[in-house]
């Protein structure tokens, strides 16, 4: 009997692993608890470090999907246990499905910036989050802040909720730093008068041309790099965003006024995770993420045999970098079932 | 002990490198024993940021860390005495640094070890 398996999430990392799970000849359930596949991807206007844009993704990726893969939107898993040799989960509207393996690519989150209350974000209107800042792209709608001005400067703010544990997050989302390069320049192809900062901590250009994308921000498109992180933001009389910093590599305090302030939000666990892991009694989950059995060596397995994970639900990941572990995901459940 | 010297005119340019080998750790071991997040520091500069003291005069507890973990203890004590021990920088700091417990711990050890003045000014 063609062996059947539940893939929870139809993010990148499920809609890869659904596919190749299909190519190799399994049966497969993609549940997804909003009514379309694509998750944050299908919101972001262009991807680092070629632009590529969300949706061209998305579509390329769900190429891969074929008469094999079921995908049951619009619904939300509420029960997942283990009985004997496969596994039943069932959703919150009544669905419910045998499996012989699951796999969780539940994703991330983003971080809530009002959580971040000194930098302003929901009190200042010019704050925004790199999320706005991307719908505010996709919608092709002429670049002016919210007061109606085109910013004669734009700040980004590195590190937001990402390795401060003033907001219990250790971890560096690995991302952010990147995505920051491409949507400053990004900006200054819009804007080409304006001044564009970023502020940062430590730049991790670890990806592949991702350090060529910061040299081509800084030649091409004159983008600062201030190294220091915000201690605060403030709005003036005029409803420009007072940044206040120390500028590191000078040794001084220094303050600059913005029209508009985007803070690079990072990546946390999906709230939701820690409902299945409950359920699977997962117990390595130490900050939300779900802890491979050995990050090198079985970074797609769990605790759980039969419980295979992919994504960003294991830890801060690139949509090339989801993609790669969803494939691998994907021969890990093959090598499981046998086939 | 005086000697007379004769001034031809030149002189020698004292060396402005940290001499880290030369330097005198004791301060680090101690402090870093009293207060340990000292270790913890990324030197993001938010402390600085937000520091008052820091507008007026150019403390930087970022640099006082530097300081104190490279051995330079020369010019330390004048800077820990700009602090107001405000606390401002516990506020937002990312790596939860005990920072204020840190500027006192620092005196302490430098007033215990009593630091040759001319070492401390």
């Amino acid at each position: 009997m063609q062996k059947h398996v539940v893939v929870i999430g139809a993010g990148p990392a499920g809609l890869e692993t659904s596919a190749n799970l299909a190519k190799l000849g399994l049966r497969v359930t993609l549940v997804e608890k909003e009514a379309v596949a694509g998750g944050h991807l299908r919101k972001w206007h262009a991807l680092f470090p070629d632009f590529l844009s969300g949706n061209d993704a998305i579509e390329n990726i769900t190429k891969g999907i074929n008469e094999s893969v079921k995908i049951q939107s619009d619904t939300k898993v509420t029960g997942l246990e283990s009985v004997n040799e496969y596994f039943t989960v069932s959703g919150h509207n009544g669905w419910q499905e045998k499996a012989d393996a699951v796999v969780l690519t539940t994703g991330f989150q983003l971080f809530d910036s009002h959580r971040k209350e000194e930098y302003g974000y929901g009190i200042y209107e010019n704050v925004i989050t790199s999320a706005d800042l991307e719908e505010l792209f996709a919608s092709g709608k002429e670049f002016v802040n919210r007061h109606g001005d085109k910013p004669d400067r734009v700040g980004f703010v590195h590190c937001v909720g990402s390795r401060d544990e003033k907001v219990n997050n250790l971890h560096c989302s690995k991302v952010c730093c990147i995505t920051a390069v491409k949507q400053a320049i990004e900006v200054k192809q819009l804007l080409p008068d304006a001044e564009v900062f970023c502020f940062y901590m430590d730049l991790r250009m670890f990806g592949r041309h991702y350090e060529e994308l910061y040299k081509e921000a800084q030649e091409k498109y004159n983008i600062q790099f201030i190294r220091g992180r915000l201690s605060e933001s403030t709005e003036d009389k005029d409803g420009k965003i007072v940044v206040k910093v120390e500028d590191t590599l000078l040794g001084k305090p220094l303050r600059i006024k913005v029209g508009l302030l985007v803070l690079m939000a990072g990546m946390e666990p999906q709230a939701d995770t820690k409902l299945l892991t409950n359920m699977l009694g997962l117990k390595n989950v130490p900050d939300g993420f779900i802890q491979p059995v050995d990050e090198t060596l079985k970074a797609n397995y769990t605790e759980v045999p039969g419980v295979f994970i992919a994504g960003t639900c294991s830890g801060p990941k690139s949509v090339s970098d989801t993609l790669a572990d969803a494939r691998s995901a994907a021969l890990a459940v093959a090598d499981y079932l046998r086939i | 002990m005086e000697r007379k010297t004769k001034n031809f005119g030149y002189t020698v340019t004292r060396d402005r490198q940290i001499d880290f080998d030369a330097n005198n750790h004791d301060i680090y071991k101690i402090v870093a024993k009293a207060e340990p997040t000292l270790n913890l520091c990324i030197s993001c500069g938010s402390c600085a940021a937000t520091c008052t003291a820091g507008q007026f005069t150019d403390f930087s507890l970022r640099k006082i860390i530097l300081l104190v973990r490279r051995g330079e203890t020369k010019d330390l004590e004048k800077e820990v005495s700009k602090c107001m021990l405000c606390g401002k920088c516990l506020l937002v700091c990312p790596r939860n640094v005990n920072s204020r417990n840190l500027v006192i711990q620092i005196s302490k050890a430098l007033y215990d070890n009593k630091m040759p003045v001319s070492e401390c000014l």
